[in-house]
């Protein structure tokens, strides 16, 4: 008996348990044991063991300037990425909140990249923007337009790869808006529009506040997805044309994996990761002052 | 409840025996990584040969280069491997493997069948690790039917190279074509080094900013700026072989194992007999083209099964099956396939010319042979990328060798690789 109300007592601790054991394996435990890296000089192509050397390794990668245009570029990216995804996506949900005849082929064609996986996303862009026997210079062409480098230029390559995660990512931004309009009432716009509103006035004054928390939402979740975007740069440029489509992520990878230089790697992630976690401490309160 | 607890504790018990049990999977059993290489899949295939003929099952996965060194690193670094045999880059990973002791040595293995040259990137120390699989060195893939509408001959110096590229150069077809995106440029770039008669390293000290290596890399950077395809500084072999399979280059420098995937019918638009394979043209200085061992294999110092591993890289390094590759236009490292006049007539002519001049005149490495060695081609690719993009007169190439020679230095003093 005692048993058993051992088990009844903590019944809230009990039922909790696996999904905390499994937080705490997944994703505490690796965020700790990088910082701790992060203060090593581990690096595999020396063969020795690795030894504490407190923020030296801060020091080094903090001071470089390879570090400091990948983090511009990560910002540069995901702001201009986000903004326009935001924009666009927006858009297309009150558009497809309408009523209109091909509805459901519209939205059916619009989630399609959403589906697709990124690095099939990355080969298939990469033949689109081949300078030679691309199809995206075969059509700029066919409208007598200038033939573009794309990805192949420096000065390209970061508006062609927010141009395919835009591409790829704005159908989340609708969906969840769209989701979060089925949801509002009908009431507060047919008040509007007795009392003589337009329809623009309705849109700015009434659905869009009122569905503003969802897309806050939604943005929060792409930001920190860009943030983190690996996968789409990895396969068409993995961070070319030299440095060009560097961000920090692909930086850690390219530390880890070919230089081997696995504590001054941990270091760009633990950037990373504070990056990401204060962007979304940062939007969540304003999410919040704005439920208010 | 207790009733429950107990019979969930003897549920959960019988599981993890099941678990156990599952874990000691059948004793004869090796797992080996292979590359995404026609060497690869054709051991792959072979395999069910093998797995007959001994009663071991072999479970293989292939990878494509980079992840294949990615899966190994991160499976020996952290001591949770379960891989037997793998195949290997010597020249890019075996100095960092061998240092944090992740190769078995090799010491009952019989390599009286390999040149002496190629041996030297598999021992270190007195011993060694690897097991050559395949040679390959650099030559000139060239358009016969361009060359001859132009009354071009196959360019055979960088002079006659440079004209021939600016002759066929039109909107089309890039007149010449050879690796421009950074690092991997570093490997087809070295010829050129050596026939200006530079080098990378010279007993372990970067040399890569001398007058000849800097002149080799502006010539390499003027070519590809002025007769390369659009966007050159992002391409490597991957995208350059779909530019001339499709009629789009007429020159191209790159490495011979390609040779068999242009003339494949299947895989190219421009008919077989257009395509020709020569000789890599010589420099101002000499005619050095780099020949190295770019694959071998070999068994997993964490291995708990080497006894089966070793029997397994017997096989699959064996003389059969290197004949085997070389019908399939595979150039193995083994000498005495290349002396075997029954084999030789089966493989295509081109391939027996070129590598019977660059293995008489060629340089043993294609990159600066050391641990560090993905940072260090990219310090050397960033030399390469500023070349093109000026088209050879960078004004900064000098100070700019000279700052990436610091660098490469100093990752040598790094790993203890200095001046050895």
């Amino acid at each position: 008996m005692i048993q058993s109300s051992f088990t009844e007592r903590n019944l809230q601790l009990l039922f909790p348990l696996p999904a905390i054991v499994f937080v705490a394996m997944l994703m505490v435990f690796p965020v700790l044991y990088t910082s701790y890296l992060s203060f090593t000089n581990w690096n595999l192509t020396s063969g020795a063991e690795p030894t504490f050397v407190g923020l030296r390794s801060y020091a080094r990668v903090l001071s470089e300037p390879r570090f400091l245009h990948a983090l511009a570029r990560t910002f540069a990216f995901t702001l201009f990425a986000v903004v326009i995804e935001g924009f666009l996506g927006v858009a297309a949900a009150l558009i497809l909140n309408r009523a209109f005849a091909g509805k459901s082929v519209a939205k059916l064609l619009l989630l399609l990249p959403l589906v697709a996986t990124p690095i099939a996303v990355g080969i298939v862009f990469n033949l689109f923007f081949d300078p030679t026997i691309g199809l995206a210079n075969f059509v700029l062409q066919a409208f007598g337009l200038p033939p573009g480098l794309w990805i192949s230029s420096e000065n390209s390559v970061i508006p062609s790869l927010i141009l395919v995660d835009v591409w790829q990512w704005t159908p989340m931004i609708t969906l969840i808006v769209l989701a979060g309009l089925a949801g509002l009432s009908e009431e507060p716009v047919e008040a509007a529009r007795i009392d003589g509103a337009s329809e623009w006035q309705i849109l700015r004054l009434v659905t869009i506040p009122m569905v503003m928390p969802v897309i806050l939402t939604a943005l929060i979740l792409r930001l920190i997805d860009a943030l983190k975007t690996f996968d789409i740069i990895f396969a068409m440029t993995g961070g070319g044309p030299g440095y060009a489509s560097e961000t920090l992520n692909i930086m850690g990878f390219k530390y880890s994996f070919e230089y081997f230089r696995m504590g001054q790697s941990a270091v760009i992630l633990v950037v990373l990761f504070v990056v990401v976690f204060g962007c979304s401490l940062g939007i969540m309160k304003l999410r919040a002052s704005s439920e208010v | 409840m207790r009733k429950l607890v107990r019979k969930t504790l003897v549920a959960l018990s019988s599981l993890c025996i099941a678990a156990g049990a599952l874990a000691q999977a059948p004793a004869k059993e090796i797992r080996v990584l292979l590359a995404n290489h026609p060497y690869g899949d054709l051991l792959k295939a072979a395999i069910p040969e093998f797995e007959g003929a001994t009663g071991i099952k072999v479970n293989a996965e292939s990878l494509q280069e980079g992840q294949l060194t990615t899966k190994l690193t991160t499976e020996f670094a952290t001591n949770s491997s379960s891989v037997d045999v793998f195949m290997t880059r010597p020249l890019q990973e075996g100095k960092m493997f061998y240092k944090n002791g992740w190769y078995e040595p090799l010491a009952a293995y019989d390599f009286s069948d390999y040149p002496k040259n190629v041996m030297s990137v598999a021992t270190f120390g007195a011993r060694t690790y690897i097991v050559p699989l395949v040679t390959e060195w650099q030559v000139l893939y060239y358009r016969k039917d361009l060359l001859a509408g132009a009354g071009l001959k196959i360019p055979a110096s960088f002079d006659e190279l440079e004209a021939a590229a600016k002759k066929l150069n039109s909107d089309s077809v890039a007149g010449f074509a050879s690796r421009g995106k950074g690092a991997a440029a570093v490997t087809q770039l070295s010829s050129y080094v050596y026939n200006y008669g530079g080098l990378y390293l010279d007993k372990g000290v970067a040399v890569f900013d001398s007058k000849p290596a800097v002149d080799a890399i502006r010539f390499y950077g003027k070519m590809l700026g002025n007769y390369g395809p659009k966007g050159v500084t992002s391409m490597s072999w991957e995208n350059i072989m779909p530019l001339f399979q499709a009629g789009k280059v007429a020159l191209w420098t790159d490495a011979s194992v390609f040779y068999g995937q242009i003339i494949d019918p299947a895989k190219t638009q421009v008919s077989v007999d257009k395509v020709g394979i020569a000789n890599f043209p010589a420099g101002p200085k000499t005619n050095s083209p780099f020949i190295v061992t770019s694959w071998g294999m070999a068994v997993a110092k964490q291995s708990k099964k080497k006894d089966l591993a070793l029997k397994f890289i017997d096989w699959a390094t064996s003389k059969q099956l290197a004949a085997k590759g070389m019908q399939a236009n595979i150039t193995m490292a083994r000498s005495s396939v290349w002396e075997d006049k029954a084999i030789l007539a089966r493989i295509n002519p081109g391939l027996v010319e070129t590598r019977a001049f660059a293995a008489k005149n060629g340089y043993p490495l294609d990159r600066p042979y050391m641990s560090a060695v993905g940072e260090a081609r990219d310090l050397i690719g960033e030399l390469v990328i500023d070349s093109i993009n000026t088209k050879g007169v960078s004004p900064n190439l000098e100070k700019m060798a000279k700052e990436r020679v610091e660098k490469v230095n100093e990752l040598l003093q790094d790993t203890g690789e200095y001046g050895k």
